[in-house]
């Protein structure tokens, strides 16, 4: 079973990344850009067998180790 | 004293510290694996040392914080055993929950190799009882990441609680964005657990010890904990 987990920072919480990359689309000349905020993106390959159990698995990895809950989200999306 | 050095992959100051323990305390600290799961016995003080350790993969200090020895420092933690982390130990024990908040991406991105200036804001606990409150020490650091944030609430337990213990300032000890190098929250530059016993600080004062390399302002915080294990 494969899954994508994706983690950003949350809203409030400065990303001096995200602004230099701003900074860089702009000064590509890449238009209509109004802001941007870094993330991560693991996609996870499962032995469970069902969506639940593998959603359960991963909720449990982003807690305990893919996201600092201090200043990140994380949305966990089970691709069958 | 009796102190015990946690080396994980990508340590790099373990010896450094090491070196200065020895040369204050007159013991030699243990060096022990991250991959063990005990201390030696009898462990006064553990030391997480500075470095990148597992290449900073995922977010600085989160891999080494899940290392199989990181549950007995925090049960030699829970039992009031005095914890330093210095610079990568310092985000080591944030991401281990043992200190509160996280260590961000310096907010001018750049890395920071350099001497800065210190605050010391108390001298009643284990690590500053050898410094008066207000002296400025001049020790160096050597990070990227090291812009301290955590939540309004958590910062103003911090602050009314007295636990910041060191902040970025000028020479003559005062506040100013120009010193707060890498644009932490309130300038801190390290933080205490709630009973103290645990202290996690980004700059490098084992590197300020030896006549023979320079300032010696670091020399009255490992005089301090000599002392404070001393007299326990």
């Amino acid at each position: 079973m494969k899954a994508r987990v994706t983690v950003t920072l949350k809203s409030g919480v400065l990303d001096p990344q995200g602004k230099a990359i701003e900074g860089a689309l702009r000064s590509l000349g890449i238009e209509g850009v109004e802001s941007v905020r870094q993330g991560k993106v693991f996609d996870v390959e499962l032995a469970a067998g069902d969506r639940a159990a593998a959603e359960a698995a991963l909720k449990n990895a982003c807690e305990k180790l893919l996201a600092n809950t201090v200043i990140e989200n994380y949305r966990v999306e089970v691709l069958g | 004293m009796k102190s015990a050095v946690i080396v994980f992959p990508g340590s790099n100051r373990e010896g450094d510290v090491a070196r200065a323990i020895a040369l204050i305390s007159g013991d030699r600290p243990e060096m022990v694996w991250h991959a063990d799961t005990s201390l030696p016995a009898g462990t006064d003080l553990v030391v997480l040392p500075g470095g990148f350790s597992y290449g900073d993969y995922l977010r600085c200090g989160a891999i080494a914080a899940r290392a199989p020895i990181m549950r007995a420092v925090r049960e030699h933690a829970e039992r009031g055993g005095l914890v330093l982390g210095i610079c990568n130990g310092f985000q080591i024990l944030c991401e281990a929950g043992l200190l509160p908040g996280v260590l961000m991406r310096n907010a001018r991105l750049k890395f920071m190799c350099r001497e800065v200036f210190l605050r010391i804001e108390r001298s009643d606990t284990p690590w500053t009882r050898r410094y008066n409150a207000g002296d400025v020490i001049k020790v160096p650091v050597a990070h990227g990441e090291g812009n301290y944030e955590a939540d309004e609430e958590t910062i103003a337990r911090l602050e009314g609680d007295g636990r910041v213990l060191f902040r970025y300032t000028s020479p003559e000890g005062e506040l100013d964005p120009e010193w707060n190098y890498n644009g932490a929250r309130n300038a801190i530059a390290g933080i205490l657990s709630e009973k103290r016993n645990v202290l996690g600080l980004m700059p490098h004062p084992e590197n300020h010890v030896d006549p023979v390399v320079g300032p010696v302002d670091g020399r009255g915080f490992f005089e301090s904990i000599a002392a404070t294990l001393k007299a326990a």
